[in-house]
Parts: C-alpha cells; sequence; structure tokens
C-alpha cells in the first residue's frame, strides 16, 4: 500500500507551497493572501507528516501539530488586522494601505 | 499509489483555484476542498489524529473565521472589487522566478530519498505508528515542551486579537459619538418613510 516514494509527497508538497507564494505575490485581496499563507502552512505540514510516516517517528506529526496551531493563531490575528485596518475603507485591497508610506 | 495520484490532483486543482478564484468566497470553498484532501491524505500516511484535527481545526475553526470577515468587509454598499487590474505588471516576474525556484527544488530532492516501505502496523489498534493513543503518548510524555509552547502561542492569539479588536471600544466618546450618528440616520429613514 505504501509504495509511494517520499519524493512524491516532497514534490507535491513543493508545488503547493509555491502555488502559495504566488497567491501571495500576485493578488491584492488580503483574505486572498492569508489563505495562500494557509496553503503554505499545509504544504509545510504535508512535509512533515510524510518524512514521519517514512521514518515511522511520530516527532514529524508532533511538529505538524504545532504548525496547525501556529497556522490558527495566524489566521485569527492576521484577520483581525485585515477588519481593523480594511473596515474604514471602500475596497479591500493591500495597495490601498499606505499609512507606513510616511 | 491511485490514491496519491488522485489526492495529489484534487490538491493542486483546488489550490490553483484558491489563488485564482474571482470572489474570496470562491477561494474558501476551494480551500475547503484543499484541506479535506490533505486530510484523507494524511489517513494515507497513517496520521489519524491531525486528519481529524486538519479537519476540525481548519475547515471547521479557520475557514469558518475566513467566511465570516468576508461577510463582514463585504457587508456594506463596497463592492468586493479587485479594483482595476495590475497584475501584468508583477506577473511576468513573479511567475518565471517562482517556477525556477519550484522546478530547482523538485530537480534537488529527485535525487536518491527513500521509498516508504517500512510497515506502520495495523490500522485502528492503539499504540501502533499514527494512532491517537500513540500520538497522545507522545505529545504528553516525550513531546511536552511543544505541547506547552502550543499552550503560548494560543495565548499570544487571544492577547493580540483582543488588543487589535479593543482598540474601537477603548473610546467611549467615539462610540458615543457612533451611536448619536447611528440614531440620526435611523430617524432620516422613518421621517423619509413618513414623507
Amino acid at each position: 500500500m505504501m509504495a509511494v516514494p517520499l519524493d512524491h509527497y516532497v514534490a507535491l508538497a513543493a508545488v503547493m507551497f509555491f502555488i502559495g507564494v504566488i497567491g501571495v505575490i500576485v493578488r491584492r485581496n488580503p483574505l486572498v493572501m492569508l489563505m495562500s499563507i494557509e496553503l503554505m502552512f499545509n504544504a509545510a505540514n504535508l512535509l512533515f507528516i510524510a518524512f514521519a510516516r517514512a521514518w515511522v517517528q511520530n516527532s514529524g506529526q508532533i511538529f505538524a501539530f504545532l504548525v496547525i496551531t501556529v497556522a490558527a493563531a495566524e489566521a485569527a490575528i492576521g484577520l483581525a488586522i485585515i477588519v481593523t485596518t480594511f473596515r474604514p475603507q471602500k475596497y479591500v485591497d493591500v495597495d490601498d494601505v499606505r499609512t507606513l508610506h510616511g | 499509489m491511485i490514491q496519491f495520484w488522485i489526492l495529489a490532483v484534487i490538491l493542486i486543482a483546488s489550490a490553483v483555484w484558491t489563488i485564482s478564484a474571482s470572489k474570496p468566497v470562491y477561494s474558501v470553498v476551494a480551500l475547503l476542498l484543499n484541506f479535506a484532501a490533505l486530510a484523507v491524505l494524511y489517513l494515507t500516511l497513517s496520521a489519524e489524529f491531525l486528519a481529524v484535527i486538519q479537519i476540525i481545526v481548519y475547515s471547521g475553526a479557520i475557514l469558518v473565521l475566513f467566511v465570516f470577515v468576508i461577510a463582514l468587509l463585504s457587508s456594506g454598499v463596497a463592492p468586493f472589487a479587485m479594483g482595476p487590474n495590475r497584475l501584468p505588471r508583477i506577473w511576468l516576474p513573479g511567475a518565471t522566478f517562482v517556477l525556477a525556484a519550484l522546478g530547482f527544488l523538485v530537480y534537488a530532492v529527485s535525487k536518491a530519498v527513500p521509498v516508504l516501505t517500512r510497515p506502520a502496523g495495523p490500522v485502528g489498534t492503539a499504540n501502533v505508528f499514527g494512532s491517537v493513543g500513540d500520538f497522545g503518548t507522545a505529545l504528553f510524555t516525550v513531546q511536552l515542551l511543544p505541547f506547552e509552547v502550543t499552550a503560548l502561542i494560543l495565548m499570544v492569539a487571544v492577547i493580540g486579537v483582543i488588543t487589535l479588536g479593543g482598540e474601537q471600544m477603548r473610546d467611549p466618546g467615539a462610540r458615543r459619538h457612533e451611536r448619536t450618528v447611528e440614531r440620526e440616520i435611523r430617524e432620516a429613514i422613518l421621517r423619509e418613510g413618513e414623507g
């Protein structure tokens, strides 16, 4: 059953991670950018779990658990920042945020 | 093997859909599909507990949070538009860079990595690799520090969100002003209805 080579998982995680990178670079909607970051977190998680399975060590699963927690915290704080930043604005677009330009 | 390819196709297709959807709600739906497929993939990798956590935390909590924020931000008159399309300026160099990096990474890892052939034990019994019992035993004994760090991270998230969300509540004068404006608007609407 487990005849899938490990590099297949690594390649799949790499593809997912870079789709997330493209999403962060290209999209101007902060919500979609945050979702792309979630995609990247999940690619890292997939690697942790695939390697944990390859060496039959559950430390990788524990760390995937930690990454899920970090992702949840990041989503909560990121969405709070988005709400406080974009609530008064008409359009949700990161290019409209110029407060830090000085 | 066949499960892996099916899931890989679903994962990549839903990831592409996530970043290319025209509306954020569609992105959330695509991301939901992605997370569900990933949970199934975790099951094939004998990570039972994490598959359940993936569904509960990601699909259940994080995506619902996203949906709430989308509803909150787009509930007014403002459309959820992208505005003028500014993609072409950065699309080409960005995509080139990303594809080059991806190609390099895939090439680099395609060299001599082990095959997943070691048995993990029968599924569904306690204390074999990846079962909930095995995971919990490791989490509360050997790997106690990451578990405690988890508590710290969640605490930081709670404090951060309260700090950010409490900004508006801290100024009672502003809130009173807001309420006055709201009442005026409501009265104006009522007057409109009468007249």
